[in-house]
Protein backbone atom coordinates (compact mmCIF):
# COMPACT_ATOMS: atom_id res chain seq x y z
CA UNK A 1 0.00 0.00 0.00
CA UNK A 2 1.07 3.44 -0.75
CA UNK A 3 2.59 5.94 1.70
CA UNK A 4 0.24 7.80 3.74
CA UNK A 5 -0.25 11.03 5.65
CA UNK A 6 -2.70 12.35 7.78
CA UNK A 7 -5.27 14.69 7.69
CA UNK A 8 -6.66 16.61 11.12
CA UNK A 9 -9.93 18.50 10.38
CA UNK A 10 -10.05 20.84 12.82
CA UNK A 11 -13.48 19.69 15.30
CA UNK A 12 -14.48 16.77 13.05
CA UNK A 13 -11.71 14.08 13.06
CA UNK A 14 -9.40 12.74 11.12
CA UNK A 15 -8.43 11.09 7.69
CA UNK A 16 -6.08 8.70 5.97
CA UNK A 17 -4.98 10.36 2.47
CA UNK A 18 -2.85 8.12 0.34
CA UNK A 19 0.22 9.36 -1.61
CA UNK A 20 -0.94 11.21 -4.80
CA UNK A 21 -4.25 12.04 -3.60
CA UNK A 22 -6.22 14.55 -3.37
CA UNK A 23 -7.36 15.38 0.40
CA UNK A 24 -10.94 15.91 -0.30
CA UNK A 25 -11.31 12.49 -1.67
CA UNK A 26 -9.66 11.05 1.30
CA UNK A 27 -11.63 13.20 3.55
CA UNK A 28 -14.81 11.78 1.86
CA UNK A 29 -13.77 8.52 2.27
CA UNK A 30 -13.03 8.94 5.96
CA UNK A 31 -16.84 10.45 6.56
CA UNK A 32 -17.74 7.62 4.96
CA UNK A 33 -16.54 5.38 7.14
CA UNK A 34 -17.48 7.32 10.25
CA UNK A 35 -13.91 9.16 10.96
CA UNK A 36 -15.01 12.64 10.46
CA UNK A 37 -17.88 11.76 13.32
CA UNK A 38 -17.98 15.20 14.95
CA UNK A 39 -18.53 16.94 11.38
CA UNK A 40 -22.48 17.65 11.89
CA UNK A 41 -23.27 17.79 8.46
CA UNK A 42 -22.30 16.57 5.25
CA UNK A 43 -18.69 17.70 3.43
CA UNK A 44 -19.39 19.86 0.95
CA UNK A 45 -18.20 18.24 -1.93
CA UNK A 46 -18.40 20.21 -5.39
CA UNK A 47 -16.58 19.51 -8.55
CA UNK A 48 -13.34 18.32 -7.17
CA UNK A 49 -11.29 20.02 -9.80
CA UNK A 50 -10.48 23.23 -8.52
CA UNK A 51 -13.40 25.13 -10.03
CA UNK A 52 -16.44 25.41 -8.04
CA UNK A 53 -15.43 26.52 -4.88
CA UNK A 54 -17.10 24.42 -2.68
CA UNK A 55 -14.37 22.82 -0.45
CA UNK A 56 -13.02 25.41 0.52
CA UNK A 57 -10.31 24.80 3.68
CA UNK A 58 -7.70 26.78 5.75
CA UNK A 59 -4.62 24.71 5.91
CA UNK A 60 -3.34 25.67 9.58
CA UNK A 61 -0.25 23.34 9.51
CA UNK A 62 1.58 20.99 6.89
CA UNK A 63 3.01 20.85 3.50
CA UNK A 64 1.57 19.93 0.34
CA UNK A 65 1.45 20.57 -3.44
CA UNK A 66 -1.73 22.28 -5.39
CA UNK A 67 -3.13 22.34 -9.01
CA UNK A 68 -4.46 25.44 -10.11
CA UNK A 69 -7.49 26.49 -8.20
CA UNK A 70 -9.96 28.78 -9.96
CA UNK A 71 -9.37 32.63 -8.74
CA UNK A 72 -12.83 32.98 -8.84
CA UNK A 73 -12.54 31.08 -5.63
CA UNK A 74 -8.57 31.47 -4.15
CA UNK A 75 -7.35 34.69 -4.57
CA UNK A 76 -3.52 35.20 -4.78
CA UNK A 77 -3.69 36.28 -1.44
CA UNK A 78 -5.84 33.96 0.21
CA UNK A 79 -3.66 31.16 -1.43
CA UNK A 80 -0.68 32.80 0.73
CA UNK A 81 -2.64 32.54 3.80
CA UNK A 82 -3.45 29.22 3.66
CA UNK A 83 -6.76 28.76 1.94
CA UNK A 84 -6.86 26.63 -0.34
CA UNK A 85 -9.48 24.05 -2.06
CA UNK A 86 -9.25 20.90 -0.52
CA UNK A 87 -9.77 18.92 -3.72
CA UNK A 88 -6.91 20.39 -5.65
CA UNK A 89 -4.10 19.86 -2.57
CA UNK A 90 -2.42 16.73 -2.17
CA UNK A 91 -0.42 16.38 0.94
CA UNK A 92 3.51 15.76 1.26
CA UNK A 93 3.16 15.94 5.22
CA UNK A 94 0.88 15.26 7.68
CA UNK A 95 -1.53 18.34 7.52
CA UNK A 96 -4.25 19.99 9.95
CA UNK A 97 -6.56 22.23 8.80
CA UNK A 98 -10.31 23.72 8.97
CA UNK A 99 -13.37 23.90 7.07
CA UNK A 100 -14.73 27.09 5.69
CA UNK A 101 -17.57 28.71 4.19
CA UNK A 102 -17.24 28.85 0.15
CA UNK A 103 -16.37 31.98 -0.94
CA UNK A 104 -16.68 34.67 -4.21
CA UNK A 105 -13.61 36.81 -4.47
CA UNK A 106 -15.18 39.87 -5.69
CA UNK A 107 -14.20 41.14 -8.81
CA UNK A 108 -13.73 38.31 -10.47
CA UNK A 109 -14.37 39.34 -14.07
CA UNK A 110 -17.94 37.62 -15.40
CA UNK A 111 -18.35 36.15 -18.45
CA UNK A 112 -18.87 38.41 -20.77
CA UNK A 113 -16.15 41.45 -19.74
CA UNK A 114 -13.68 38.99 -20.53
CA UNK A 115 -15.24 37.40 -23.42
CA UNK A 116 -15.17 41.09 -24.50
CA UNK A 117 -11.50 41.55 -24.15
CA UNK A 118 -10.73 38.48 -26.22
CA UNK A 119 -12.41 39.72 -28.68
CA UNK B 1 -41.02 21.90 -40.70
CA UNK B 2 -39.37 24.92 -42.15
CA UNK B 3 -36.46 25.81 -39.32
CA UNK B 4 -35.48 29.32 -40.07
CA UNK B 5 -34.14 31.87 -37.75
CA UNK B 6 -32.06 30.63 -34.53
CA UNK B 7 -31.39 26.89 -36.31
CA UNK B 8 -29.20 24.86 -32.99
CA UNK B 9 -26.85 25.43 -30.68
CA UNK B 10 -23.29 26.44 -32.52
CA UNK B 11 -20.28 26.60 -30.21
CA UNK B 12 -19.43 27.13 -26.23
CA UNK B 13 -16.35 28.91 -25.46
CA UNK B 14 -15.65 27.15 -22.00
CA UNK B 15 -12.54 28.75 -19.63
CA UNK B 16 -9.80 25.95 -18.24
CA UNK B 17 -7.73 25.84 -15.74
CA UNK B 18 -4.69 23.27 -17.16
CA UNK B 19 -5.12 23.50 -21.42
CA UNK B 20 -3.28 19.91 -21.36
CA UNK B 21 -5.96 18.21 -18.93
CA UNK B 22 -8.61 19.71 -20.77
CA UNK B 23 -7.89 18.63 -24.63
CA UNK B 24 -7.35 15.17 -22.75
CA UNK B 25 -10.79 15.30 -21.15
CA UNK B 26 -12.62 16.42 -24.32
CA UNK B 27 -10.81 14.67 -27.13
CA UNK B 28 -9.63 11.68 -25.36
CA UNK B 29 -12.33 10.98 -22.83
CA UNK B 30 -15.38 12.76 -24.45
CA UNK B 31 -14.18 12.10 -27.72
CA UNK B 32 -14.20 15.11 -29.99
CA UNK B 33 -12.03 16.12 -32.62
CA UNK B 34 -8.96 19.08 -32.58
CA UNK B 35 -9.72 21.16 -35.27
CA UNK B 36 -7.53 23.79 -34.79
CA UNK B 37 -5.76 25.91 -32.75
CA UNK B 38 -5.84 29.82 -32.26
CA UNK B 39 -2.72 32.35 -32.51
CA UNK B 40 -4.20 33.81 -29.30
CA UNK B 41 -4.06 29.93 -27.70
CA UNK B 42 -7.84 28.93 -27.91
CA UNK B 43 -8.36 25.52 -28.97
CA UNK B 44 -11.26 24.66 -31.35
CA UNK B 45 -12.88 21.28 -30.96
CA UNK B 46 -15.46 19.28 -33.34
CA UNK B 47 -17.77 16.33 -32.45
CA UNK B 48 -17.04 13.63 -35.13
CA UNK B 49 -20.98 13.91 -36.25
CA UNK B 50 -21.19 17.79 -36.71
CA UNK B 51 -20.49 19.94 -40.21
CA UNK B 52 -19.46 23.25 -39.14
CA UNK B 53 -15.70 24.09 -38.49
CA UNK B 54 -16.01 24.19 -34.17
CA UNK B 55 -18.83 23.30 -31.63
CA UNK B 56 -16.42 23.97 -28.07
CA UNK B 57 -13.95 26.45 -27.39
CA UNK B 58 -11.42 26.04 -24.55
CA UNK B 59 -9.65 29.34 -23.31
CA UNK B 60 -6.92 28.95 -20.68
CA UNK B 61 -8.00 31.28 -17.57
CA UNK B 62 -7.64 31.68 -14.55
CA UNK B 63 -11.09 30.21 -13.30
CA UNK B 64 -13.43 28.31 -14.74
CA UNK B 65 -17.20 28.67 -16.06
CA UNK B 66 -18.58 30.05 -19.85
CA UNK B 67 -17.56 33.21 -21.94
CA UNK B 68 -20.09 32.73 -24.29
CA UNK B 69 -22.91 30.64 -26.04
CA UNK B 70 -23.40 31.23 -29.71
CA UNK B 71 -26.31 29.85 -32.24
CA UNK B 72 -25.94 29.82 -35.93
CA UNK B 73 -28.85 31.49 -37.38
CA UNK B 74 -30.05 30.66 -40.81
CA UNK B 75 -28.67 33.83 -42.94
CA UNK B 76 -26.78 36.84 -42.64
CA UNK B 77 -30.10 38.58 -43.38
CA UNK B 78 -31.40 36.57 -39.77
CA UNK B 79 -28.49 38.26 -37.98
CA UNK B 80 -29.26 41.92 -38.85
CA UNK B 81 -33.04 41.16 -38.20
CA UNK B 82 -32.02 39.64 -34.92
CA UNK B 83 -29.96 42.48 -34.32
CA UNK B 84 -32.70 45.10 -34.48
CA UNK B 85 -34.92 43.11 -32.14
CA UNK B 86 -32.46 41.98 -29.57
CA UNK B 87 -31.67 46.31 -29.30
CA UNK B 88 -35.07 47.04 -29.59
CA UNK B 89 -35.68 44.95 -26.39
CA UNK B 90 -33.06 46.64 -24.56
CA UNK B 91 -29.67 44.63 -24.79
CA UNK B 92 -26.67 46.70 -26.60
CA UNK B 93 -25.44 44.33 -29.52
CA UNK B 94 -21.53 44.46 -30.42
CA UNK B 95 -20.22 42.49 -33.52
CA UNK B 96 -16.98 40.42 -33.54
CA UNK B 97 -15.23 40.53 -36.92
CA UNK B 98 -15.56 37.60 -38.98
CA UNK B 99 -12.45 35.14 -38.69
CA UNK B 100 -12.20 36.14 -34.71
CA UNK B 101 -13.06 32.57 -34.00
CA UNK B 102 -11.13 30.50 -37.59
CA UNK B 103 -13.76 29.13 -39.77
CA UNK B 104 -16.72 31.83 -38.33
CA UNK B 105 -18.12 34.21 -40.55
CA UNK B 106 -19.05 37.69 -38.33
CA UNK B 107 -21.15 37.48 -35.23
CA UNK B 108 -23.00 40.01 -32.92
CA UNK B 109 -23.53 39.22 -29.35
CA UNK B 110 -24.76 40.84 -26.22
CA UNK B 111 -25.49 40.22 -22.16
CA UNK B 112 -28.14 38.77 -21.24
CA UNK B 113 -29.39 40.19 -17.94
CA UNK B 114 -28.82 36.37 -16.21
CA UNK B 115 -24.83 37.76 -17.03
CA UNK B 116 -24.44 35.08 -20.17
CA UNK B 117 -22.92 36.15 -23.10
CA UNK B 118 -24.76 34.97 -25.86
CA UNK B 119 -23.84 35.23 -29.57
CA UNK B 120 -25.71 34.75 -33.34
CA UNK B 121 -23.21 33.92 -36.30
CA UNK B 122 -24.74 33.04 -40.09
CA UNK B 123 -21.37 31.04 -41.27
CA UNK B 124 -19.46 28.54 -40.44
CA UNK B 125 -17.26 26.78 -42.87
CA UNK B 126 -16.85 23.02 -42.54
CA UNK B 127 -14.28 20.95 -41.21
CA UNK B 128 -12.76 17.23 -41.33
CA UNK B 129 -14.02 14.69 -39.72
CA UNK B 130 -17.43 15.43 -40.94
CA UNK B 131 -20.53 13.37 -41.95
CA UNK B 132 -20.40 12.17 -45.63
CA UNK B 133 -22.88 13.42 -47.71
CA UNK B 134 -22.69 11.04 -50.76
CA UNK B 135 -23.29 7.39 -49.95
CA UNK B 136 -22.78 8.05 -46.69
CA UNK B 137 -21.33 5.32 -44.29
CA UNK B 138 -22.55 5.95 -40.50
CA UNK B 139 -19.30 7.59 -39.50
CA UNK B 140 -16.14 8.75 -41.37
CA UNK B 141 -13.78 8.89 -38.39
CA UNK B 142 -14.38 5.97 -36.12
CA UNK B 143 -15.92 7.14 -32.92
CA UNK B 144 -13.65 7.15 -29.75
CA UNK B 145 -14.01 7.72 -26.05
CA UNK B 146 -17.22 8.78 -25.04
CA UNK B 147 -18.11 8.80 -28.85
CA UNK B 148 -20.20 12.17 -28.50
CA UNK B 149 -22.27 13.37 -31.49
CA UNK B 150 -22.14 17.00 -30.90
CA UNK B 151 -22.45 19.44 -28.88
CA UNK B 152 -25.94 19.41 -28.05
CA UNK B 153 -27.11 22.28 -25.26
CA UNK B 154 -25.94 23.88 -21.93
CA UNK B 155 -27.95 24.82 -18.66
CA UNK B 156 -26.58 28.42 -17.55
CA UNK B 157 -27.46 29.61 -13.63
CA UNK B 158 -28.15 33.01 -12.86
CA UNK B 159 -30.99 35.76 -12.00
CA UNK B 160 -33.28 37.56 -13.84
CA UNK B 161 -35.28 33.96 -15.22
CA UNK B 162 -38.74 35.44 -15.91
CA UNK B 163 -36.85 37.88 -18.28
CA UNK B 164 -34.44 35.06 -19.76
CA UNK B 165 -37.96 33.04 -20.81
CA UNK B 166 -39.58 36.35 -21.86
CA UNK B 167 -36.39 37.74 -24.07
CA UNK B 168 -35.93 34.09 -25.75
CA UNK B 169 -39.87 33.49 -26.70
CA UNK B 170 -39.94 37.35 -27.96
CA UNK B 171 -36.89 37.74 -29.39
CA UNK B 172 -34.86 34.59 -30.61
CA UNK B 173 -38.34 32.87 -31.36
CA UNK B 174 -37.71 29.82 -28.55
CA UNK B 175 -40.17 28.40 -27.51
CA UNK B 176 -40.36 26.44 -23.58
CA UNK B 177 -40.54 22.77 -23.84
CA UNK B 178 -40.41 22.24 -19.99
CA UNK B 179 -40.40 24.49 -16.71
CA UNK B 180 -40.05 24.03 -13.02
CA UNK B 181 -42.46 26.17 -11.15
CA UNK B 182 -42.02 26.98 -7.01
CA UNK B 183 -43.88 28.23 -4.43
CA UNK B 184 -41.73 31.37 -4.56
CA UNK B 185 -42.02 31.69 -8.42
CA UNK B 186 -40.01 30.21 -12.03
CA UNK B 187 -37.24 27.81 -10.76
CA UNK B 188 -35.94 26.68 -14.11
CA UNK B 189 -36.71 26.80 -18.13
CA UNK B 190 -35.84 24.61 -20.70
CA UNK B 191 -36.33 25.79 -24.35
CA UNK B 192 -36.01 24.95 -28.16
CA UNK B 193 -35.57 26.29 -31.09
CA UNK B 194 -36.29 23.42 -33.57
CA UNK B 195 -36.91 20.01 -32.62
CA UNK B 196 -34.95 18.78 -29.48
CA UNK B 197 -36.34 18.93 -25.88
CA UNK B 198 -34.06 21.90 -25.22
CA UNK B 199 -31.40 23.65 -26.95
CA UNK B 200 -30.83 25.92 -23.59
CA UNK B 201 -31.42 26.01 -19.99
CA UNK B 202 -31.95 27.91 -17.32
CA UNK B 203 -31.98 27.76 -13.49
CA UNK B 204 -32.80 30.75 -10.94
CA UNK B 205 -29.55 31.82 -9.08
CA UNK B 206 -28.25 34.27 -7.31
CA UNK B 207 -24.90 34.75 -8.89
CA UNK B 208 -24.57 35.87 -12.63
CA UNK B 209 -23.16 34.35 -15.76
CA UNK B 210 -22.60 31.24 -14.24
CA UNK B 211 -21.86 27.53 -15.88
CA UNK B 212 -23.55 24.55 -14.55
CA UNK B 213 -23.00 22.22 -17.81
CA UNK B 214 -22.15 21.91 -21.32
CA UNK B 215 -24.11 18.80 -22.93
CA UNK B 216 -22.53 16.51 -25.58
CA UNK B 217 -25.41 14.30 -27.57
CA UNK B 218 -24.51 10.14 -27.23
CA UNK B 219 -26.24 7.49 -29.78
CA UNK B 220 -27.71 5.28 -27.35
CA UNK B 221 -28.58 4.37 -23.36
CA UNK B 222 -25.68 2.13 -23.52
CA UNK B 223 -23.27 4.66 -25.13
CA UNK B 224 -24.27 6.23 -21.60
CA UNK B 225 -23.53 2.92 -19.48
CA UNK B 226 -20.09 3.30 -21.36
CA UNK B 227 -19.40 6.99 -20.86
CA UNK B 228 -19.95 5.71 -17.01
CA UNK B 229 -16.83 3.07 -17.69
CA UNK B 230 -14.82 5.80 -18.92
CA UNK B 231 -15.23 8.06 -16.26
CA UNK B 232 -14.26 5.57 -13.72
CA UNK B 233 -11.46 4.30 -15.77
CA UNK B 234 -10.03 7.54 -15.60
CA UNK B 235 -10.69 8.50 -12.63
CA UNK B 236 -13.03 11.56 -13.54
CA UNK B 237 -15.14 13.16 -11.44
CA UNK B 238 -18.76 12.49 -11.12
CA UNK B 239 -21.67 14.07 -10.65
CA UNK B 240 -24.45 12.36 -10.79
CA UNK B 241 -25.59 8.84 -12.80
CA UNK B 242 -25.77 6.85 -15.26
CA UNK B 243 -29.48 8.09 -14.29
CA UNK B 244 -32.56 9.90 -16.50
CA UNK B 245 -34.22 12.82 -16.01
CA UNK B 246 -38.13 13.25 -16.21
CA UNK B 247 -37.67 16.92 -17.34
CA UNK B 248 -36.67 15.92 -21.14
CA UNK B 249 -36.84 12.36 -21.00
CA UNK B 250 -32.76 12.27 -21.30
CA UNK B 251 -30.37 9.39 -20.20
CA UNK B 252 -27.83 10.84 -18.70
CA UNK B 253 -24.40 11.11 -16.48
CA UNK B 254 -22.90 14.32 -15.61
CA UNK B 255 -18.99 14.51 -14.73
CA UNK B 256 -16.72 17.32 -14.14
CA UNK B 257 -14.07 18.56 -16.71
CA UNK B 258 -10.06 19.13 -15.46
CA UNK B 259 -11.35 22.02 -14.18
CA UNK B 260 -14.48 22.04 -12.60
CA UNK B 261 -16.70 22.73 -15.27
CA UNK B 262 -19.81 19.99 -15.64
CA UNK B 263 -20.02 18.27 -18.85
CA UNK B 264 -23.22 15.98 -19.48
CA UNK B 265 -23.45 13.04 -21.75
CA UNK B 266 -26.59 11.97 -22.82
CA UNK B 267 -29.28 10.03 -25.26
CA UNK B 268 -32.48 10.10 -25.95
CA UNK B 269 -35.70 12.96 -25.20
CA UNK B 270 -38.38 13.49 -26.73
CA UNK B 271 -39.15 15.27 -30.23
CA UNK B 272 -40.40 18.86 -29.09
CA UNK B 273 -42.99 20.16 -31.88
CA UNK B 274 -43.29 24.14 -32.03
CA UNK B 275 -47.36 23.50 -31.28
CA UNK B 276 -46.28 21.13 -28.46
CA UNK B 277 -47.56 22.14 -24.78
CA UNK B 278 -45.25 22.95 -22.47
CA UNK B 279 -44.57 20.10 -19.95
CA UNK B 280 -44.54 22.11 -15.95
CA UNK B 281 -43.05 20.77 -12.72
CA UNK B 282 -44.36 21.93 -9.35
CA UNK B 283 -42.42 21.40 -5.98
CA UNK B 284 -44.29 18.16 -4.99
CA UNK B 285 -42.44 16.62 -8.20
CA UNK B 286 -39.30 17.93 -8.66
CA UNK B 287 -37.28 15.47 -7.29
CA UNK B 288 -38.45 12.65 -10.45
CA UNK B 289 -38.55 15.97 -12.95
CA UNK B 290 -34.41 16.42 -12.59
CA UNK B 291 -33.46 12.83 -11.39
CA UNK B 292 -35.91 10.11 -12.49
CA UNK B 293 -34.50 7.34 -10.81
CA UNK B 294 -33.10 8.88 -7.43
CA UNK B 295 -36.17 10.77 -7.32
CA UNK B 296 -34.70 13.72 -5.34
CA UNK B 297 -32.22 16.15 -6.11
CA UNK B 298 -28.06 15.55 -5.13
CA UNK B 299 -26.70 18.61 -2.99
CA UNK B 300 -24.53 19.33 -6.14
CA UNK B 301 -27.09 19.54 -8.84
CA UNK B 302 -28.43 22.94 -7.22
CA UNK B 303 -25.60 24.79 -5.71
CA UNK B 304 -22.11 23.27 -7.55
CA UNK B 305 -21.40 25.47 -10.93
CA UNK B 306 -18.09 27.64 -11.76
Amino acid sequence: MAASHKITVEGAGEATCYEGERALVAMERAQGFGRLKNLPYRLPVGCRRGGCGVCRVRVTAGEFKADPMSRAHISEADEAAGLVLSCAIYPLSDIELRIEPPHFVKKAKTAATESQETA
Amino acid sequence: MAMTGVLRPGFAQVRVLDMEKSLDHYIKRIGMHHVTTGTDGRVYLKCGDEFDHHSLVLRKADHAGIDAFAFKVASEADLDSFEKRVIAYGYPVDHVAAGEQPGLGRRIGWTLSSGHRIELYAHADLSDPKPMIHNPDVWTVEPHGMGARRMDHCLLYGPDIEKTLDFFEKVLDFKCAERVDMPDGLLAIWMSCGMKAHDIAFVKHPEPGKLHHVSFELESWADVGHAGDIITRYDISVDIGPTRHGITRGQTIYFFDPSGNRCEVFAGGYTYYPDSPTRTWDETQIGKGIFYYERQLNAAFLSVVT
